[in-house]
């Protein structure tokens, strides 16, 4: 009997989690930023994971007799001043904009839960990380990229860790502020009552509260890493200049803005491209997943 | 309001005692032997060990750090390898093109955002307000230094209205410093009008939801005093708060505009003095934006305390 009667409650487990899932599915595509955004970022990713296939030419070999070649059929977006062909480039730079962005925004997912959850969860250690964030945020974001850059040196592995350095304390401060409240609701209460530990019900009950605007998070992080990665690749101190990014390209184009306009102007768009893209991406986001953050 | 402040001023100093360490361990992160890397290759063992004591890497880490604090207590921070003057004075040289562009942008900044936030909130779910409000979401993701490169192109290049690049100082040649400036201002403001847009909008349409206003409406006001009277100057108290963090932010974009425009700040002094391995200036740079950066927060807060009374309480 008892065997009959716990049945239909475990079958009912995974279609309630199902209609969950679809709930949420269909919320997110209801919503236009999120399908606009979401899909031109799509796009993004294809082109980078394909990048070598769309290429017309290899972006790294130079034609030195194609100097400058104005858009046209031979080159769709024209030649930079050492005869690359900038359609390639932008299509490659895809590549390393994308992977500095994806990467710095697991990293300071990965860091910013813990360090939020310990010291939302205990308060001794919680004074000593605050202070430590607050000192990290007291430095302009670009001006400590550039120089952790300045210590570590030009590569894109660096370029990663300094600006998951820069954006961890933001991350961090988010998951604290939300465990601090969902740390006084009665379940955790109850789950403190029944004797489990704080690292158990940091993980089990507070963090999937999170969960939500540290997507949000995630994907405005997304957008400062990929828009600083350039700016640092411009200011000569990001990846190195032989490696095809959208920042390296745009700063040659600075030296040869006089004669071919193009050189900057194509990486510039994509770069504003995949801004738009991720901006959109997140106010749709946080508009379904977090709404107590929505600006009217 | 003294306490108020004490207690703001006191809540700094731990910051600021991370933030120097932070910028001491700068040097440390530099991978293999900072001193051979300062140097260069070409550097003989006898110059590396001298660098060494001079820079005191020799000594323990706690003992360089304590000598680190001491120094800076005194205003000293070290001596740059490449300008042969103290990093005092190479800062102080390069301040005045950093601020005068940071003051322009910031102008231009709230020219822009605070009547289009304004305008935008006012007539909310308008034709003005979805334009403005995609001009808006536009601003934030152009990135400002592409945005200056496509300004040189079009009004130096092309049309020959404006210098390409340079700096002329507003004290020696105003009308020159003004076109020279023009440019660097509007796209330096232009992406941070579009966050004070986008709050204004918000501030106002709060402001608009208060029953102070359906009084005003109720005792027959014109709907223009409505709004400018009444909200207009209610919704300003918050946006005050968000000019203070462009200007913040200002000091981020400043250093990335002067390089654009060959601007002899703060911005070209940092990134030269990082190619030229001078790690005393990056440090001093470093160290004083982020003074900045924390100072104009403080009084941004103060001002905001000062405006709306309710804050000190909380």
């Amino acid at each position: 009997m008892a065997v009959a009667d716990r049945t239909p409650a475990l079958a009912e487990v995974p279609t309630a989690a199902v209609g969950e899932r679809t709930k949420w599915t269909r919320r997110l595509l209801r919503n236009r930023n999120v399908v606009i955004g979401g899909s031109v970022f799509l796009l993004l990713v294809l082109v980078a994971l394909f990048a070598n296939a769309l290429s017309p030419y290899n972006p790294t070999r130079l034609y030195p007799g194609q100097r400058l070649k104005p858009p046209g059929l031979q080159n769709l977006l024209g030649t930079d001043e050492f005869g690359r062909d900038i359609a390639s480039l932008v299509l490659h730079g895809s590549r390393v904009s994308l992977l500095v962005g994806c990467v710095t925004m697991v990293l300071t997912s990965l860091g910013g839960v813990v360090i939020g959850l310990i010291a939302g969860y205990y308060r001794r250690l919680d004074i000593v990380i605050m202070r430590v964030m607050d000192g990290l945020m007291a430095f302009p974001a670009i001006l400590l990229a550039i120089a952790l850059m300045a210590a570590r040196g030009p590569g894109v592995w660096n370029v990663i860790l300094s600006l998951s350095v820069v954006y961890l304390p933001r991350t961090a401060m988010l998951i604290r502020s939300t465990a601090l409240s969902v740390r006084e609701l009665d379940y955790v209460l109850a789950a403190q009552a029944l004797g489990r530990g704080g690292l158990a019900i940091a993980f089990r009950h507070i963090l999937p509260n999170c969960i939500g605007p540290l997507l949000v998070q995630g994907t405005f992080i997304f957008a400062y890493a990929v828009l600083a990665e350039a700016i640092l690749g411009f200011l000569g101190v990001g990846v190195p200049p032989y490696v095809p990014s959208w920042g390296n390209v745009i700063a040659s184009g600075k030296n040869v803005i006089r004669e071919a306009f193009w050189v900057s102007l194509f990486p510039g768009l994509a770069l504003t491209l995949s801004g738009l893209s991720l901006n959109l991406l997140g106010d749709g986001l946080r508009d379904v997943l977090d709404p107590r953050l929505r600006v009217q | 309001m003294t306490t108020y402040l004490l207690r703001r001023l006191l809540a700094l100093l731990p910051v600021m005692l991370v933030v120097v360490t932070i910028v001491f361990f700068l040097i440390h992160l530099i991978p293999g032997d900072p001193v051979a890397v300062i140097l260069g290759p070409e550097a003989n063992a006898q110059q590396i060990e001298d660098a060494r004591r001079e820079l005191g890497l020799d000594r323990p880490l706690h003992e360089q750090l304590v000598r680190f604090y001491a120094r800076l207590l005194r205003g000293d921070l070290g001596r740059s390898y490449f300008l042969d003057r103290p990093v005092t004075q190479a800062l102080w040289e390069r301040t005045e093109p950093t601020l005068v562009l940071m003051a322009g942008g910031l102008f231009v900044a709230v020219l822009i955002g605070v009547p289009s936030g304004i305008v935008a909130g006012a007539y909310q779910g308008s034709w003005w307000d979805r334009g403005l409000m995609t001009l808006a979401l536009l601003g934030v993701c152009v990135p400002g230094f592409w945005l200056s490169l496509n300004f040189i192109y079009l009004f130096s290049v092309r049309l020959g209205w404006l210098p390409v690049a340079g700096y002329a100082s507003v004290f020696q040649d105003p009308v020159a410093a003004f076109r020279h400036m023009l440019l660097p201002a509007v796209s330096l403001g232009f992406s941070q009008s579009a966050l004070i847009a986008r709050i204004a909008r918000s501030c106002m349409i709060e402001v608009l939801r208060q029953d102070y206003i359906r009084t005003a409406r109720a005792k027959g006001l014109a709907e223009r005093s409505v709004i400018y009277l009444h909200a207009f100057r209610n919704a300003l108290v918050p946006v005050v708060t968000v000019i203070g963090i462009t200007m913040a932010i200002l000091i981020g974009g400043a250093v990335v505009t002067e390089i654009v425009f060959n601007i002899p700040g703060l911005g070209r002094l940092i990134i030269s003095a990082i190619l030229r391995r001078d790690y005393p200036v990056v440090q001093g740079v470093v160290l004083v934006t982020a003074a900045a950066y924390m100072l104009i927060n403080l009084v941004v807060d103060v001002v905001y305390a000062f405006i709306d009374p309710r804050i000190r309480y909380v």
